[in-house]
C-alpha cells in the first residue's frame, strides 16, 4: 500500500515491526458492552470474552462440546454431575487454577450489578460444590442433561482478582485476568479491544502475537477498512457485497451455515386475531387456527426463491429448527416443498377457498434482509388466495410489540417474521421457548408467540429435559421437533449463512453461533 | 452584563426543563428497550425482573419525577446497556467528537473565509464562478455519500490515509487527543473535511455576500479616497464588518458540529458522542438519549452567550442587553 511523506515513514516502521510480531487486525460488526464476561449475557460479549477467558467446557467451531478447564464431565447419580478440573492451568497473572475460581465464577456469572442480561439463565437450580482442589460437583432439584451445555457459557475468572472485582475494574484491564489463549492489552469502547499472545497457555498457542477488534458498525465503511488494508478481516460482510468481494483477488471468503433459523409464527390462541380479516375487512374466526391453513401457507412459501433471489444464494432453505448436524435434529424432516396448487387446494378444504386477508410483520434491521424476505412472503401467500400486507419495522419497536404489545400484554400481531439463534447448540433450546406452551411460571414457552400449544409436544420436552442419556434424548428430541413440524407449531423458512472476508491467505473457521475468534483465523 | 448574564442562564435553565419533559417523554414512548438487552435465553421471570430493575414497570410521571430527582444531583441515571452513569460514558466520548468539530471548524474558516473573499473581490473571475459553484455542491452532496467516497478514493483507491477509526492519541497540557500525533492526524482528516464540507460552503457564501455589499459602501469609498491601501481597507474595514454575520453562524454551526456529527462518525467509526448516540438510539438506551440531549441544550445556551460576548467586541454599538439577546 501506498503512503505519503511521514505517513509512509510511519507505516513502514510499522511493517517492519509486524514482519516477526504476527498481528492481526479485525473489523467486528458489533461491539462488547464490556470487557467483564459476566456483565451482559450477549453473542459479541461472550465472543470477546472467549479470547481472555476459558470455560470449564468451550464450545468448538460447531457449537460441540469440548474440554476446556474441565477435563472430564459425567453425572455420578440422578442429581449430581462431576467435573474434573484441568492440572498445571495459571492465569495470566501467574496464579494457579483451582476449583476455588470455579466456585467463585459460578456465583458471581449469575449477580453483577447493572447487568443487563445475566447469566441466571445458566446458573439457576444448580449449586456447586468444592470436592477437592481439581473436583467439582454441580447439583440440581431434578435430573439435568444440559449441564454441560449450560457450563459452557461461564467465564472462568480468578478468585483472587476477578471475583470481587467491578466491571469497571475488568474494563480497566485491572481485573480482566483469565486462563485463555489471549492476554488483556486494552479497551476503547467505541474503537477497538487488543489482546496479546498468552504464550502459557495450556492448549494449542494462537498464531497472533498480538491481535486488535476494531468495531466498525457500519457495513460499507467495514467493507472499505478491509479493501483499504486496514483491518485484515471483516466479519457480517453485506449479502450485496459477497460478490464482488467474492471476485477480488486479493480477499478470500469464509461462509458458514449458523445456529439462526427464520422462521413464521402464527396466532393459534385467539379466535379473533387482530390482523387477520375476512376478504373486505370483515371479521372473521382465525383460519390460522386450523392446521390445514398452516400447512398451506407453508407449501406457499417458495424456500428456492427466498434463498435464490432475496438471500443471493447464501442461505440454506429449512425444515426444522436446526440444521443438520446439532444435537436432536430429526434425520426424517427435509423442507416442505413448494406446492401452490396443493396450498390453494388445502386452503379450499378447510372452507377459505376464496382465501383471507392478513398481515405480516417483521423486523427490518435485526436478520440478514429481514424486511425483503417478509416482502416476498407477503407475495407469495398473495398468490395462493391470502391478501397478504406487509408491515416491518425497526427491531426496537418490532419484538417488544411481538411479544406484549397487544391488550392484556398479549403478542401485539397474527402472522410474523422472526428468528432464534439456539445458544446452547441443539434443539432443545427452541423447542423450549418457541415450541412448548406459554408457561410463565415455569419459565416455558418464553418466545412462543404464536402460543401454539400441544400437550403431547411439551410432555415430550419436558421428557427430553429430564433424560440425562444422550441417545435418548436425541430421539425424544427429534420427536418433538417432528411432532411440531406436522402441527405446523411455526413455519421454518431457512437458515442463516454468515459471511466473512479476509486478505488473501487467511481463512476463517466460520462457527455456528456467528463469534469471531481470532483462534479461528487461520494462515494458509 | 452581569445582569445580562444572569437573566441568560436563568432564561436557560427553564428551556432545559422543558426539554427535559419533552425529551423524556418523547424517548420514553418508543419501543421497550428490554428485548434489546435481554438475551433470548431468559425466561419469563428474567424479564419481569429486568422490567423491574430498570424502574420500567412504574408509571412514567413517576419514572421522570425519579430522573428529576437525580438529574438535581447531577445524576442523569445510568445507561441501560453499559450500566454505567450516562453523563460519564459521554463525557468520555467527547473529547473525540470535540477535535473533530474544532478541525472542521478550523478548516471551514481557514479555507472558507479567504475563498469567499476572493469571490467577493473579484465576482466576474472564472476563479470565482468555480468556487462558487464548488460551494453549491458542498451544500447538496450528502455527508453519508461523501464520507464514503472520501474512503473509497484516498483510502481504498491511493491508499494515502487510513479508511476508519481514531488512530494514536498523545497528551499535551492535560488534553489527549489524536491532534497530537502523526497517525493521528492522518486519522481525522478525511471526517474532518467530510464533516467540514458544508461549513466551508457555508463560509464562502456569507463571506462573499458580506465582501460584495460592504465593497459599495460609502466608508470603503471614503476609505479609497483618503489614500488607504486596499489591503487595509479589506482586512482591516471590510472584515471587521463582515465577520458579525459569519462569526453567529459558524457559532451555532459549531454546535451542531458537535451535537449531529452522527453520521460522519457512523461512517468513519469515530469514537465520539454521535457514534454514541445513535448506537443508543438503536439499542433505547434512553438515559444515553436523554442525558445526551440535555447536554446539548445546555451546550448550545452556552454557545449562544458567547456569541452575544464575542458580538460586544467585534461591533461597540452592540451592548450585552436584554434587546439584543
Amino acid at each position: 500500500m501506498k503512503k505519503i511523506g511521514l505517513i509512509g515513514v510511519a507505516g513502514l516502521c510499522m511493517l517492519a515491526s509486524a514482519a516477526h510480531a504476527e498481528k492481526l487486525t479485525i473489523g467486528l460488526a458489533s461491539e462488547p458492552t464490556a470487557m467483564d464476561p459476566h456483565f451482559h449475557n450477549l453473542g459479541p460479549n461472550n465472543a470477546v470474552a472467549r479470547h481472555i477467558y476459558d470455560n470449564l467446557i468451550n464450545q468448538d467451531d460447531k457449537q460441540r462440546l469440548t474440554p476446556g478447564l474441565a477435563v472430564s464431565w459425567a453425572p455420578i447419580d440422578d442429581l449430581t454431575w462431576e467435573f474434573k478440573l484441568r492440572q498445571g492451568v495459571t492465569f495470566h497473572d501467574g496464579s494457579a487454577f483451582n476449583a476455588d475460581d470455579v466456585i467463585c465464577s459460578f456465583t458471581r456469572a449469575p449477580d453483577v450489578p447493572n447487568s443487563p442480561s445475566s447469566f441466571g439463565t445458566y446458573t439457576k437450580g444448580k449449586t456447586a460444590v468444592r470436592i477437592d482442589d481439581f473436583t467439582v460437583h454441580f447439583k440440581t432439584a431434578e435430573p439435568y442433561p444440559l449441564m454441560g451445555n449450560d457450563l459452557s457459557t461461564i467465564s472462568i475468572v480468578s478468585d483472587t482478582v476477578g471475583c470481587g472485582a467491578t466491571t469497571e475494574e475488568f474494563n480497566a484491564g485491572t481485573a480482566a485476568i483469565g486462563t485463555g489463549p489471549f492476554k488483556f492489552a486494552d479497551y476503547k469502547p467505541g474503537e477497538a479491544i487488543t489482546v496479546t499472545r498468552n504464550d502459557d497457555y495450556w492448549g494449542d498457542k494462537p498464531v497472533w502475537s498480538e491481535v486488535e477488534m476494531r468495531p466498525i458498525k457500519s457495513g460499507p465503511s467495514r467493507v472499505a477498512a478491509l479493501l483499504a488494508g486496514d483491518v485484515d478481516m471483516i466479519a457480517g460482510v453485506p449479502t450485496t457485497d459477497i460478490q464482488t468481494l467474492g471476485e477480488n483477488a486479493d480477499l478470500q471468503l469464509s461462509q458458514g451455515v449458523s445456529n439462526r433459523v427464520i422462521y413464521l409464527h402464527m396466532d393459534q390462541f385467539r379466535e379473533n386475531s387482530p390482523h387477520v380479516k375476512a376478504n373486505g375487512g370483515g371479521d372473521i374466526k382465525n383460519p390460522l387456527m386450523d392446521v390445514r391453513v398452516r400447512k398451506a401457507i407453508s407449501m406457499a412459501i417458495n424456500r428456492d426463491a427466498i434463498v435464490d433471489r432475496v438471500m443471493e444464494g447464501v442461505a440454506i432453505k429449512a425444515g426444522q429448527l436446526l440444521p443438520e448436524g446439532f444435537f436432536g435434529v430429526s434425520p426424517n424432516l427435509q423442507p416442505v416443498e413448494y406446492d401452490p396448487e396443493g396450498a390453494k387446494a388445502l386452503l379450499a378444504e378447510a372452507g377459505y377457498g376464496d382465501g383471507f386477508e392478513m398481515t405480516i410483520h417483521g423486523p427490518n434491521d435485526r436478520y440478514i434482509n429481514d424486511a425483503r424476505i417478509a416482502e416476498a412472503i407477503g407475495q407469495m401467500l398473495t398468490r395462493i388466495g391470502i391478501k397478504t400486507s406487509v408491515e416491518t419495522m425497526p427491531r426496537s419497536v418490532y419484538f417488544s410489540r411481538a411479544s406484549r404489545g397487544g391488550e392484556d400484554g398479549l403478542p401485539e400481531f397474527s402472522f410474523i417474521l422472526v428468528g432464534w439463534g439456539a445458544g446452547s447448540g441443539e434443539a432443545s433450546s427452541p423447542l423450549k421457548s418457541l415450541i412448548h406452551t406459554f408457561d410463565a411460571d415455569r419459565g416455558f414457552g418464553s418466545s412462543n408467540r404464536g402460543r401454539h400449544s400441544n400437550p403431547e409436544i411439551d410432555a415430550t420436552i419436558e421428557e427430553a429435559l429430564r433424560t440425562v442419556d444422550d441417545a435418548a434424548r436425541q430421539d425424544l428430541l427429534a420427536k418433538a421437533t417432528e411432532l411440531a413440524i406436522e402441527n405446523v407449531a411455526i413455519i421454518p423458512t431457512h437458515f442463516q449463512v454468515n459471511t466473512w472476508a479476509a486478505k488473501k491467505g487467511l481463512r476463517y473457521v466460520a462457527r455456528t453461533d456467528e463469534y469471531t475468534l481470532a483462534i479461528g483465523v487461520v494462515k494458509e | 452584563m452581569s445582569v445580562f448574564i444572569i437573566r441568560r442562564l436563568i432564561q436557560a435553565s427553564l428551556v432545559v426543563f422543558l426539554m427535559s419533559l419533552i425529551v423524556f417523554f418523547g424517548v420514553n414512548v418508543v419501543g421497550d428497550p428490554v428485548y434489546m438487552l435481554i438475551s433470548p435465553d431468559a425466561d419469563q421471570a428474567e424479564i419481569q425482573a429486568t422490567i423491574a430493575r430498570l424502574g420500567l414497570d412504574r408509571p412514567i410521571h413517576e419514572q421522570y419525577l425519579l430522573f428529576l430527582d437525580g438529574a438535581w444531583r447531577g445524576d442523569l441515571g445510568n445507561s441501560f446497556v453499559f450500566g454505567e452513569p450516562a453523563l460519564r460514558l459521554i463525557l468520555h466520548h467527547m473529547p473525540a467528537t470535540l477535535e473533530l468539530a474544532f478541525t472542521a471548524l478550523a478548516m471551514a474558516i481557514v479555507i472558507g473565509i479567504p475563498l469567499g473573499l476572493y469571490a467577493g473581490l473579484y465576482p466576474d473571475q472564472a476563479v470565482s464562478k468555480g468556487i462558487m459553484a464548488g460551494s453549491i455542491l458542498g451544500f447538496s452532496l450528502p455527508t453519508f455519500w461523501v464520507g464514503l467516497m472520501f474512503i473509497m478514493l484516498f483510502a481504498v483507491v491511493l491508499g494515502w490515509l487510513p479508511s476508519t477509526g481514531r488512530g494514536d492519541t498523545a497528551t499535551f497540557l492535560g488534553i489527549e487527543s489524536s491532534l497530537f500525533t502523526l497517525d493521528g492526524l492522518s486519522h481525522i482528516l478525511l471526517p474532518a473535511l467530510n464533516l467540514a464540507l458544508l461549513k466551508i460552503s457555508l463560509a464562502i457564501r456569507l463571506t462573499r455576500a458580506g465582501v460584495r455589499e460592504a465593497m459599495g459602501q460609502d466608508y470603503v469609498k471614503f476609505a479609497r479616497a483618503k489614500g488607504i491601501s486596499t489591503k487595509r481597507i479589506i482586512l482591516v474595514h471590510v472584515m471587521k464588518n463582515i465577520m458579525i454575520p459569519v462569526v453567529t453562524v459558524m457559532g451555532l454551526e459549531f454546535g451542531a458540529l458537535v451535537a449531529f456529527s452522527v453520521v460522519t462518525e457512523s461512517i468513519f467509526a469515530w469514537p465520539g458522542m454521535g457514534k454514541l448516540l445513535i448506537d443508543a438510539i438503536l439499542q433505547l438506551d434512553r438515559p444515553i438519549v436523554v442525558a445526551y440531549l440535555m447536554i446539548i441544550v445546555l451546550f448550545f445556551v452556552v454557545i449562544n452567550l458567547l456569541v452575544d460576548i464575542v458580538y460586544s467586541i467585534l461591533d461597540p454599538r452592540v451592548r450585552l442587553q436584554d434587546q439584543g439577546a
